[in-house]
């Protein structure tokens, strides 16, 4: 007998986290992918095109994609959720990146940094800057619409200037080098040995992992808890009155949802992903000069909750995995070019017609820096599709990735009936 | 009987009230600097109206754009960094570029700065067609659409058409050669800029043109769809039509922004950088300060807001160590964000009617 997906027969059963069996297929099939990613597996690594998944060349970028995620599930509940559109997502990120620095960075020279362990420097980079949220949301909250998009794009600005300042040197290191993010060593307290070793090779339970495969499972284990966490909220009274407000906010006031209290609580929230996300994306990079937390950031989150699916955490999760993932894809593909230039075929043909070489070749991506105009590199090719794309995408899917998913899935749940 | 509804208000609002102690501190601080150095205070004068005439000038694009089409052009810096780019291929370049054809602007005779004016004229109407194509390939599309997603992808224009116009600068700045130079004459012991005076005429003649150009039937029906799009449209406005002209409009104000963008005061080289698309990012805390529907804020928030950058740098400069270098830049912001503590729709811009 055919099931009825969308009939539910109890509130709790809607209001599951995982309501249909699809979803819970998917979300363990998630789950088992996330974290067999880093290891070679003997079958799966045969396969064509998932061949990358045990690659140690594209765990650097997958880890930084589970940071950048934690970030957009932040912006997320603001944007996503309030409907507070934010410019400013890289301010916090910023405020919780140095927040971590000061906890739990070495102080040297002029430089503030206590040294203290991860379990107190990666809570604290969320709340120093969830703090600042609070700070900053009574401005916020008066405003709408565009004028916040431009006030926190303006956070952005002064942030960074608040970098070069005689004190924000202190805090933020030397303008044009940066300083030394702590590592993701676990450690009891200051200089004691590590419980969990994040820096060598080693080996957990039975399995040897090197520091790559480490750092990324436990990031893999943050990004988790984290999509719990937004998961849950969507699901409490905070979630529905955020999303009350971003439907309507004077009918959500009239409905007795205090509108100044929850655009807070979920500048608070937001910041606090921002702020975590912050710490550990400069954790992993390791040194960083402030001007990294620039506008360029906070449009990368734009265009990963856009790109993904504005207001769903599957979309925000899937957002991250493309935009992040689509420049090293068209890294690959060039590299892939470039060794076909000049050879017979079709391949030679259309990497002939791509690439330019020299001063009398002529194509769109320049690999050589002599060729004048606009022959861009690899990197403005990146950035130019990465533009497009955020374009392409809003005009013809404004539901991102997510709105293909629904449709693919609304074709067939009605199949072979159109609607 | 005509029942009066009364409407409770507090006698003194806080906005007047925080208005008059400007006022009075600012009246305090130009008596002290008459005395102290008069000169000093003309100078920074003039230099504080010709950096908020190039505010000025962007924050109108901005705000044409914003009227018609209810968003912000974030594209606006790399818009301006086109047009300035366009001039410099014009007046710089021997050959059109890409070919081998002899660039006919070179070649006008007359007066020397004849050529350039062509060239000023010429370069703007390519900004105009710039805009256009952008407005009909990615804005025409989204009518309809929430304008969230039209602002975004104005972001994503932005990125393009960076990369390509700091492609063009990154090896080498491209100079604008403006006839005018990096001269600058003696006025009451005051040195003055001659492109000072060049742009506070060019953002003259923008707000002019502007201004009647919203009092002929185009500029009417403008004004009409700014007020309610489904109105407009009701009352047979071609709305196409309306965003065209707008961004045609903006994206030549933004060329002209850009191109006074690349001198004094804003920069001393007179060439397009690869920065020289930031400047548009500074002009918004103009727009939004003055009100982002309204053209004379535009033009008082553009000299506000360049008239706080210029005497913040000239005054505070004593206390650079403690601000960090560099803290004019963020001086707008600053203003912006305290101007809207006070104004949460800018000094001149349309609350919102919130209706249930």
């Amino acid at each position: 007998m055919l099931r009825r997906p969308n009939l539910y027969t109890s509130y709790a059963a809607e209001m599951q986290m995982l309501p249909t069996s699809t979803k819970k297929v998917v979300g363990a099939m998630f789950v088992i992918v996330l974290f067999l990613m880093p290891f070679s597996l003997p079958v799966i690594n045969q396969l064509p095109f998932i061949r990358f998944l045990g690659d140690s060349e594209w765990l650097r970028p997958m880890s930084t994609v589970l940071v950048f995620a934690v970030a957009a599930l932040g912006l997320n509940l603001l944007t996503g959720m309030a409907g507070q559109v934010s410019l400013g997502h890289a301010f916090f990120m910023g405020v919780g990146a140095y927040t971590a620095a000061v906890i739990g960075g070495a102080g040297e020279g002029s430089l503030w940094g206590l040294g203290l362990p991860i379990w107190i420097w990666l809570p604290a980079a969320g709340i120093g800057a969830a703090l600042v949220g609070v700070i900053v949301s009574p401005v916020a909250v008066r405003l709408r619409g565009l004028y916040l998009a431009i006030v926190t794009l303006g956070l952005v600005f002064i942030g960074i200037h608040l970098g070069n300042t005689s004190w924000g040197r202190k805090i933020a290191g030397d303008p044009g080098l940066g300083r030394d993010f702590p590592d993701l060593d676990i450690r009891i307290w200051k200089e004691t040995d590590p419980l969990v070793d994040m820096s060598n090779d080693g080996t957990w339970l039975w399995f040897d992992v090197t520091e790559a495969q480490k750092v990324y499972l436990f990031l893999a284990v943050v990004l988790l808890v984290f999509i719990l966490v937004a998961k849950n909220l969507a699901r409490t009274r905070t979630g529905r009155a955020l999303q009350a407000i971003r439907d309507r906010d004077i009918a959500a006031e009239v409905m007795g949802v205090a509108e100044f209290r929850y655009k807070t609580t979920a500048f608070a929230l937001s910041s606090f992903f921002a702020g975590v996300a912050g710490a550990l994306f400069a954790s992993l990079v390791g040194k960083l000069p402030a001007s990294q937390w620039n506008l360029a950031l906070s449009v990368e989150f734009i265009a990963i909750l856009l790109i993904g699916g504005v207001g769903t955490i599957t979309g925000a999760v899937l957002g991250t995995f493309f935009v992040l993932l689509l420049p090293n894809l068209v890294e690959d593909f060039t590299e892939w070019l470039s060794g076909r230039t000049d050879q017979p075929g079709i391949g030679g043909g259309i990497a002939d017609a791509i690439l330019t070489e020299g001063p009398g070749d002529v194509g769109a991506i320049s690999t050589s820096t002599q060729s004048p105009g606009w022959q861009l590199s690899v990197f403005d090719w990146n950035l130019v599709l990465y533009g497009v794309l955020i374009i392409v995408f809003l005009i013809f899917e404004p539901l991102g990735l997510y709105g293909i998913w629904a449709k693919i899935r609304n074709y067939w749940k009605r199949w072979p009936f159109s609607y | 009987m005509i029942a009066t509804i009364s409407r409770r208000r507090a006698a003194i609002s806080t906005g007047t009230v925080v208005f008059v102690l400007a006022l009075v501190a600012l009246g305090v601080f130009v008596v002290v600097q008459l005395v102290r150095d008069p000169s000093l205070l003309l100078q920074t004068l003039m230099k504080s109206l010709a950096l908020g005439s190039v505010y000025a000038i962007l924050a109108l694009g901005f705000v044409l754009i914003f009227k018609a089409t209810q968003t912000v052009n974030f594209s606006q810096g790399a818009l301006a960094m086109c047009g300035a780019l366009f001039l410099s291929f014009l007046v710089a370049d021997e050959h059109i570029p890409f070919t081998t054809i002899d660039n006919p602007l070179m070649n006008v005779g007359g007066p020397s700065w004849l050529p350039w004016f062509l060239s000023l004229i010429v370069a703007l109407a390519f900004a105009a067609l710039l805009g256009l194509v952008v407005e009909r390939v990615a804005i025409r599309p989204m009518i309809g659409e929430p304008l969230f997603a039209v602002a975004v992808i104005t972001l994503g224009l932005e990125i393009v058409l960076r990369v390509f116009a700091t492609d063009s600068v990154k090896s080498q700045f491209r100079s604008l050669e403006v006839p005018w130079g990096t001269d600058s004459f003696e006025l009451g012991g005051a040195t003055i800029n001659w492109s000072y005076i060049a742009v506070m005429i060019a953002a003259a003649i923008a707000f002019v043109a502007v201004f009647f150009f919203y009092r002929s039937r185009l500029g009417i029906a403008m004004r009409a769809v700014a007020r309610d799009q489904e109105a407009g449209m009701a009352q047979g406005i071609n709305i196409g039509l309306v965003f065209a002209i707008a961004w045609g409009a903006g994206s030549v104000l933004a060329a002209l922004g850009g191109i006074f963008a690349t001198q004094p005061p804003v920069k001393q080289t007179g060439a397009v950088e690869p920065d020289t698309a930031l400047v548009a990012f500074r002009a918004l805390p103009a727009v939004i300060l003055g009100g982002l529907d309204s053209v004379q804020g535009a033009l008082i928030g553009g000299l506000l807001i360049g008239g706080a950058e210029i005497f913040a740098g000239q005054y505070l400069s004593g206390y650079t160590d403690q601000l960090g270098a560099g803290y004019p830049l963020v001086v707008p912001y600053v203003a912006m964000i305290i101007g809207l503590l006070v104004r949460p729709y800018g000094l001149f811009g349309t609350p919102e009617i919130r209706r249930v």
